[in-house]
């Protein structure tokens, strides 16, 4: 075949204007077939048109059964976020608390430590999440107390800031550097990175509750709970794992195992439809095996063999790998709940 | 041609809003076509779907309107289909509700979701940084990331057309005017006026959806449809997710503070 063969290039597609509009009209409402007579048109509503048919017509009870929702489109980096953040966050609270009942000195600063990698960590996942990353600083453009995405921006951008500064006053005054206030300075750092940090480990819950996904938002006052527990439990699991088997992380690992297990006892007694992705499917089988992870096995590994080292290590390896495993279950979650009609119209049916 | 309604050369609105009718619309999809040409939206692929003649499926990010084809048994009634087996078979032009209180707009943390001047709600693109919020927090699930372009995108309302005096670009193009566009305050009692014509004449389950008496506020995209909103998988009683945050809120400020107690507690153990 040679070039002169080839077919022509076809035309240009017409510039949309206001003459193609009128094309567009005139074509369809020639070759369409246009109601008259016994239509329901307007132009036909005072003639002699035929009568309706007196009756509802049983409709079916969704659009073919596809989806009323969009989905989430956030891919690994949020739910990853969601547990790193929540891990720093409630380490500088136990840095600030230990601070104050002057805990191990290596164990605050391991606490101090965590936060700074979150909030370095944290920042690089979210952004590389953006559908335009390079536009991440457009976060900081607004405060909007009514956006739980813009109220997280600011708190994480806080923490950052307040983390570094604990980290870096605590450091210096291990070398042995003074200058006035520094004790001060460092007090009150630890003191802002503690409440940033609460705020940080449990808005992702309010992020997550403040949506139309049915899953998520029938859960809203359980999620922020969750997640702040999931965070402490992950905290102390880092602190036992390096090393400190002290009576304060065994305490707050047996308080984190006891809530998340009363928690996955309420999400396993949820039986609407819209809390179906939490018991079927692959979100159900995930949340099911990470909430038991976090709650009972952790919790009675840390009974079985609490004076145990490797016992403790053991129920706070579960717990890790739990929480972070649910983070994933509640996205995943999220995307089946998206996808099923009857859980949105059935819970509005129910209220109305 | 059945206009029964004309338009001035140039038409400017103080509340613009769409009045669409599904007793009227013939399912051309003319709309779809023009709004894609117009608003230069890119090709999002198409499959087969054996869902009558909808082969678009569901509004997102590079549909702006979508034709949705219904198909119900008929008992009697001018839109019934004559066939072997009959039914009742029904058009509706969906688009973005441009919802009084929109729960895209509450959630955009970049404040690349505005109101605009004629009350319709705009993404802009240029602001947009694609974090995905307005996706889970539109209770109609209209606006939708675009991929590989990463922002999000739905219907603008034809803003560009609205400021230089045109009417947006489906409702020029709609050939029986199923898709009407003007104020707010009139289309609303137009479509109010219509739904009592249509009962008068047999239509008994003709109902106008515009949720005024739920948090959304009503919205500026309103439809004439025949039958329950749920078979047009529209929600029968849709709320902007702001109105969780409260208790939402609450929760995360007792379970921070119980958290510090526990924290306080362990290190006094």
């Amino acid at each position: 075949m040679s070039a002169t063969d080839k077919p022509p290039i076809p035309p240009r597609r017409p510039k949309a204007s206001e003459a193609r509009l009128d094309a567009i009209r005139e074509e369809a409402g020639s070759s369409g077939k246009v109601v008259s007579g016994a239509g329901a048109s307007q132009a036909n509503a005072n003639t002699n048109a035929g009568p309706g048919p007196n009756a509802a017509i049983p409709g079916a009870a969704d659009y073919y059964n596809l989806p009323v929702l969009k989905p989430p489109t956030w891919t690994w980096e949020v739910p990853l976020y969601f547990f790193i953040g929540g891990i720093a966050g409630v380490s500088s609270v136990i840095a600030f608390v230990g601070h104050l009942f002057q805990a191990d000195p290596r164990m605050l600063r391991l606490a101090l430590w965590i936060p700074l990698i979150g909030a370095g960590l944290c920042p690089a996942l979210l952004i590389s999440d953006l559908g335009r990353p390079l536009r991440f600083l457009n976060m900081l453009r607004v405060f909007k107390w009514r956006s739980a995405m813009s109220m997280g921006s600011w708190i994480l951008s806080a923490f950052g800031g307040a983390a570094f500064l604990a980290l870096a006053t605590s450091e210096l005054t291990l070398y042995g550097i003074h200058f006035p206030f520094l004790s001060l300075i460092n007090g009150l750092a630890e003191f802002a990175a503690a409440l940033t940090g609460l705020l940080l480990a449990s808005y992702t819950g309010v992020l997550l509750g403040a949506t139309a996904i049915p899953v998520w938002h029938q859960n809203r006052k359980l999620l922020p709970a969750h997640f702040l527990t999931s965070g402490l439990g992950g905290c102390s699991a880092i602190l036992e794992l390096a090393g400190f088997l002290i009576p304060a992380t065994q305490v707050l690992g047996f308080a984190a195992a006891t809530i998340e297990t009363v928690i996955g006892v309420i999400l396993e007694l949820r039986h609407t439809r819209a809390a179906a992705p939490l018991h079927h499917g692959k979100s159900g089988w995930t949340m099911r095996i990470a909430g038991s992870l976090e709650g009972p096995i952790a919790l009675i590994v840390r009974i079985l063999w609490h004076a145990e080292a490797n016992g403790r290590r053991a129920a706070a390896t579960c717990f890790l790998v739990g929480a972070l495993c649910s983070r994933y279950a509640w996205i995943w979650a999220g995307r089946a709940s998206a996808h099923d009609p009857q859980a949105l119209f059935q819970e509005q049916q129910r209220k109305s | 041609m059945t206009n029964s309604v004309t338009y001035p050369a140039t038409y400017h609105v103080t509340k613009a809003a769409f009045l669409t009718d599904a007793t009227i619309c013939i399912g051309c999809k003319a709309c779809e076509v023009a709004c894609k040409e117009w608003n230069e939206v890119p090709d999002d692929g198409m499959i087969w779907t054996g869902y009558s003649y909808d082969n678009t499926q569901a509004l997102g990010a590079s549909t702006w309107r979508h034709v949705m084809f219904l198909e119900q048994p008929a008992v009697a009634g001018p839109q019934q289909v004559d066939m072997e087996n009959p039914f009742r078979w029904i058009f509706l032009s969906d688009v973005c509700k441009h919802c009084g209180n929109a729960g895209c707009l509450e959630a955009c943390p970049t404040g690349a979701i505005v109101r605009t001047h004629v009350g319709s709600v705009l993404v802009q693109a240029d602001v947009c940084n694609g974090c995905g919020y307005c996706v889970v927090s539109c209770p109609f699930g209209v606006v939708d990331k675009r991929h590989p372009d990463g922002r999000a995108f739905k219907c603008t309302f034809c803003y560009d057309r609205q400021n230089a005096g045109m009417i947006p670009a489906c409702a020029k193009a709609c050939p029986t005017q199923s898709i009407r566009f003007g104020e707010l305050a009139e289309l609303r009692a137009a479509g109010d006026a219509r739904v009592a014509e249509l009962q008068l004449r047999g239509y008994s389950d003709a109902q106008v959806y515009d949720p005024l008496q739920t948090s959304v506020a009503g919205t500026h995209a309103m439809f004439v449809i025949l039958g329950q909103a749920e078979a047009y998988n529209l929600p029968p009683a849709p709320e902007v997710p702001t109105i969780y945050l409260k208790s939402a809120w609450t929760s995360a400020l007792i379970a921070a503070a119980v958290l510090a107690a526990i924290v306080c507690a362990a290190f006094l153990f």
